[in-house]
């Protein structure tokens, strides 16, 4: 016979008792599982959005170069001092602190050529990070390039030069064969020919050299300006530019979320802190006679607490793996109801623990006082009621 | 703390004054007796006499406003709560009045309860109890539950609880104010049997008839020995 034997079978007689507890338990934490799940699925569709949004920090070489350019008009400005990056030192950005935050990185290259005697831009690019990158991109006739040889011209340039696919046109001495026409993104791309970065580099004469790096990081938990910190300490002649507003807003509706999300969660989990309270001191003050025998026949108010604390902590234990399945269940239900398109992100095996070791903490927080009560009870006056 | 007595119990000017609202009730009234070794004795009087104070006094659960308690020439009171708890869980066994087991133990727990907060090992503990619970004859019932059993049976439960740690005192109230009289007899018997086995039993009864199983019977009346 142990102490734990007397807990456990006073929570088996208290059937309707340890149900309503366990409610009270399973209330609270199912809510805290719920909201966080929730706050997650909300984090990762936005970091998915962000992610089709585009890149969300650029790099430029740093120049002395005034920017004399306003609303996409450009009134031309001076290159005093042009930097280009080493295209084989870009494998440093993956190299930086938080490099998990890191997403994709797409370099490009940009110069001038000569096309049916007209200036254009060719930008070159590598196709498998921007197609990540660039999910927006369309082609309104032909398909992407497949070979080294196939380029993509934006439609400005297609409709002004009137280019169409399976033509073949002439770079820097190089023949191409136009595989598409990209569809209008209102963006700088309408008026690039784009073609594969080592092409472009040949053409350009800018062998290894990459003109401007676009990088899309993942912001949860990590703040956008850390990571731009942290790619300028290895670049230290980029200019690393975080495109914050786009990031800093949907960041500040997540926060927002969590504090909400947290307010109402301490709020439900005072509420059923205070039920387990009330319940257990009508418990102690139910189980009277019984303290009063345990003291009789040499129990010591430590083994009274013992008892207590004991039931409170299988409560603890049960409402907090049942508050845990009912909180996953809620989430899985609802998260596709307020979020379209979204879905229950899994069962988050650390929010899980935490939350029975909340719930344990809680259940043993709100039994304590009651424990004390009981176990400070006079034997003789607990007698008294035999 | 030790104290210089010859005998096992001994009450030494003991008084016990309640306060209910305004009004000072005197349940023990300078009370002065010893009680030996292996002796059986009844405590008697009319309802309201105090005895039922004095055994909880006796029991260690039940501090006294003056006086002294020396059991085996321990002053108890002059023990912490916590001490008197060790000294209750060696030295006394209760028998209560209505039996007062624990509703949701079954026989074999019950009697076993005392146990659990001693360090005798679960193996040891069965064997003790089984052998108590042969000794009061529940063998066949004792895996049931206390409101499966008959008053004369729960007492014999109460009892195999009071004994299966061996203490050498055991203290009754009333055992057998619920019983009728054959049953009240076989439990009485039952309390002398104990007493032979070397247990010394204080039962505190207001039925004349009970006194006549223990070798002395002290009368109480207004909270004094008379």
């Amino acid at each position: 016979m142990k102490l734990y034997n007397i807990s456990l079978g006073n929570l088996s007689r208290r059937k309707s008792k340890v149900l309503f507890l366990v409610m009270g338990l399973v209330i609270g934490i199912s809510t805290v599982v719920t909201l966080l799940s929730i706050s997650k699925a909300m984090t990762l569709d936005i970091e998915e959005r962000l992610n089709q949004f585009g890149a969300n920090i650029v790099m430029i070489p740093r120049s002395d170069h005034l920017s004399l350019s306003y609303g996409g008009v450009s009134l031309g400005g001076v290159d005093y001092q042009v930097k280009e990056f080493e295209q084989a030192r870009l494998s440093e950005i993956r190299a930086i602190k938080n490099a998990k935050n890191i997403g994709v990185v797409a370099p490009k290259v940009l110069g001038q050529v000569d096309l049916m005697g007209r200036g254009a831009m060719l930008m070159g690019v590598v196709f498998e990070e921007e197609m990540v990158l660039k999910t927006w991109w369309q082609t309104q006739a032909g398909g992407f390039p497949r070979t080294l040889e196939e380029l993509l011209v934006g439609s400005y340039v297609a409709q002004v030069l009137k280019l169409e696919p399976g033509q073949e046109i002439q770079l820097g001495g190089q023949t191409f064969k136009v595989a598409g026409i990209l569809k209008s993104t209102g963006g700088s791309e309408d008026h690039a020919i784009i073609s594969h970065m080592e092409k472009a580099q040949a053409v350009l004469n800018k062998p290894g050299k990459v003109t401007l790096v676009e990088i899309a990081a993942f912001c949860q938990g990590c703040p956008i300006n850390e990571l731009t910190l942290q790619i300028a300490e290895k670049f230290p002649n980029a200019k690393v530019t975080a495109m914050k507003q786009a990031v800093m807003s949907k960041m500040q509706s997540i926060e927002l979320f969590r504090s909400f999300s947290l307010g109402v969660s301490v709020m439900v989990i005072f509420i059923g802190a205070l039920l387990v309270l009330v319940t257990m001191m009508g418990s102690v003050k139910e189980r009277t006679r019984e303290i009063g025998i345990f003291r009789a026949i040499g129990f010591r108010k430590g083994h009274v607490m013992q008892i207590i604390l004991l039931e409170a902590v299988v409560l603890g234990v049960v409402g907090g793996f049942a508050g845990v399945a009912v909180g996953n269940a809620l989430a899985w239900l609802v998260i596709p109801l307020v979020m379209k398109g979204t879905g229950f992100a899994g069962i988050d095996g650390y929010l899980g623990l935490a939350s029975i070791v909340l719930s344990v903490a809680l259940s043993l927080a709100a039994s304590f006082y009651p424990a004390i009560k009981a176990s400070n009870l006079d034997p003789s006056d607990a007698l008294r009621v035999l | 703390m030790l104290i210089d007595t010859n005998h096992f119990i001994e009450i030494r000017n003991l008084s016990k004054q309640y306060e209910t609202g305004s009004l000072a009730v005197q349940a023990i009234d300078h009370m002065d007796f010893h009680i030996d070794d292996q002796e059986f004795v009844t405590i008697m009087g009319q309802s309201g006499s105090g005895k039922s104070t004095l055994l909880s006094t006796l029991g260690a659960l039940n501090r006294p406003s003056s006086g002294q308690v020396l059991v085996d020439s321990l002053d108890v009171y002059a023990l912490s709560t916590e001490q008197r708890a060790d000294f209750r869980s060696e030295y006394i066994g209760f028998i209560f009045q209505s039996f007062q087991l624990i509703p949701y133990l079954t026989v074999f727990e019950n009697v076993k309860l005392p146990m659990s907060v001693t360090r005798i090992k679960n193996q040891e503990q069965d064997r003790m109890a089984t052998e108590v619970i042969k000794r009061v004859g529940l063998t066949e019932k004792a895996f049931r539950l206390p409101d499966q059993l008959s008053g004369g049976e729960q007492e014999r439960v109460a009892i195999a609880r009071a004994i299966v740690n061996k203490p050498p005192i055991i203290l009754a109230d009333e055992p057998t104010g619920n019983l009728d009289s054959s049953t009240a007899h076989d439990i009485m018997a039952l309390l002398q049997s104990l007493n032979a086995d070397g247990h010394t039993i204080i039962v505190v009864t207001h039925n004349q008839q009970m006194s006549a199983y223990a070798k002395r019977t002290i009368h109480v009346s207004d909270g004094r020995c008379v």
